[in-house]
């Protein structure tokens, strides 16, 4: 049995240990307070490592690339970000860079450092918690996946004008996010918080 | 039902791992998060946030987004004229896409946080259930508006062909950032125990 309070509704629970696919809603607000998954160390790091790698390779590699009429050009990861490089637009190259680069490698960074010593065997490395907690408060801004979808409705836009061509990098880039959308799907933070609590 | 809240059974819940404490600790002993019965002036942040979320909307759609010259011509788009030039064009499918991402999510959004922020202070017709799901689906949907700037974003690193054709973004995108991040802050803030902290007399369920 494990006392939680809904955090949408804080009535306290007396939540039973659940068997995996079984779900506790609350009472009042039926809202699912947790559900019995197994997380495995070996799947959340694999994917950690995978996104980091992918994200780290489509960085150095060319995303798209155009041409029509006799002129070509070619953009990378970073090249979108860039293209806000004027006058009072500069922000919004941060923003970009953030959003599609910089957070999601940090949340993988994160969740290797949290976990990976774990799994290997050995204590959890200091702040182990805290920075899971980190990891968890970037999700909302992390928006990957809404590049890719915005990527998608561009190129529907230039499709008719120009010849398009899809480099190496805006292939590993989808293939983070698909990662990144599994990983959302089968990781259930209580139990990696109740991994991190039995270390302390 | 007859329920009891973590605040009533003097015991604070954080809100970030949920691991439940006694009322008079002061920081999570588990992710040392700081421990809030309730997210602290939970419905003053949440209208600071939202008014400056629709102070910045208002150049977001009156700027353009994107100048677009094709050889000698140019051509400026804001939000929705860049929706109205896609429907002419017959590209409904995406003219959709952005017209519900820039425009129906953004103005329903600064509507659902105002109710909600009106109704924990107010006796409300709207049943708790309903208004918890509004939260839920604002939370949600609500960073799915950014989806415009990366599309500004990447035509104006990708179409960059010389004399034929370029793209370069206007200031209504920063200001659309901005608007989308103000709004996410402003969801962020809202408590939703709040709806279920009202006597029962003022707000009915279903
Ligand atoms: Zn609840
Ligand atoms: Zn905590």
């Amino acid at each position: 049995m494990t006392l939680l309070a809904c955090p949408s509704c804080d009535a306290l629970h007396d939540v039973p240990d659940l068997r995996v696919g079984q779900r506790a809603y609350c009472l009042r607000c039926d809202r699912m307070l947790v559900s019995g998954r197994q997380t495995s160390l070996d799947r959340t790091l694999a994917m950690a490592f995978a996104v980091a790698i992918l994200i780290l390779f489509a960085l150095f590699f060319p995303f798209l690339s155009i041409e029509e009429l006799g002129f070509g050009n070619t953009t990378t990861l970073l090249g979108v970000a860039a293209a806000f490089l004027t006058g009072w637009l500069i922000p919004l190259t941060a923003a970009v860079t953030a959003s599609i680069i910089a957070i999601p490698l940090m949340r993988v960074g994160f969740l290797v450092y949290a976990l990976f010593p774990l799994w290997r065997g050995g204590a959890a490395p200091r702040h182990a918690a805290r920075v899971f907690r980190w990891s968890e408060a970037l999700r909302p801004w992390s928006m990957a996946e809404i590049f890719v979808l915005g990527s998608a409705v561009a190129l529907v836009k230039v499709a008719d004008l120009a010849t398009i061509g899809f480099g190496p990098a805006f292939w590993a880039f989808c293939a983070a996010v698909v990662i990144i959308a599994f990983e959302r799907q089968i990781t259930d933070s209580a139990s990696i918080w109740s991994i991190l609590d039995d270390e302390k | 039902m007859s329920v009891t809240t973590a605040r009533e059974a003097g015991m604070v819940a954080c809100h970030r791992c949920e691991l439940v404490h006694n009322a008079d600790q002061t920081t999570c002993r588990r992710c040392a998060a700081k421990l809030h019965s309730r997210k602290p002036q939970s419905i003053q942040r949440v209208w600071a946030w939202l008014i400056v979320g629709v102070i910045a909307y208002i150049p977001a759609n009156l700027y353009p987004m994107l100048a677009t010259r094709q050889l000698a011509t140019t051509h400026e788009d804001t939000i929705v004229g860049g929706v109205v030039v896609l429907v002419e064009a017959g590209a409904y499918g995406i003219a959709a896409i952005i017209f519900f991402a820039s425009v129906v999510v953004p103005l329903s959004k600064f509507g659902v946080i105002a109710l909600l922020a009106w109704s924990v202070t107010r006796p409300s017709g709207l049943s708790r259930h309903s208004r918890v799901h509004l939260h839920e689906i604002i939370e949600f949907v609500g960073r799915w508006s950014m989806i415009d700037v990366f599309v500004v974003a990447l035509l104006a690193a990708l179409v960059q062909l010389g004399a034929a054709a370029s793209v370069h973004p206007g200031p209504a995108a920063v200001c659309f950032a901005l608007s989308v991040a103000f709004t996410m802050l402003s969801a962020q803030s809202f408590d939703p125990r709040l709806i279920w902290d009202q006597p029962e007399s003022t707000a009915k369920d279903i």
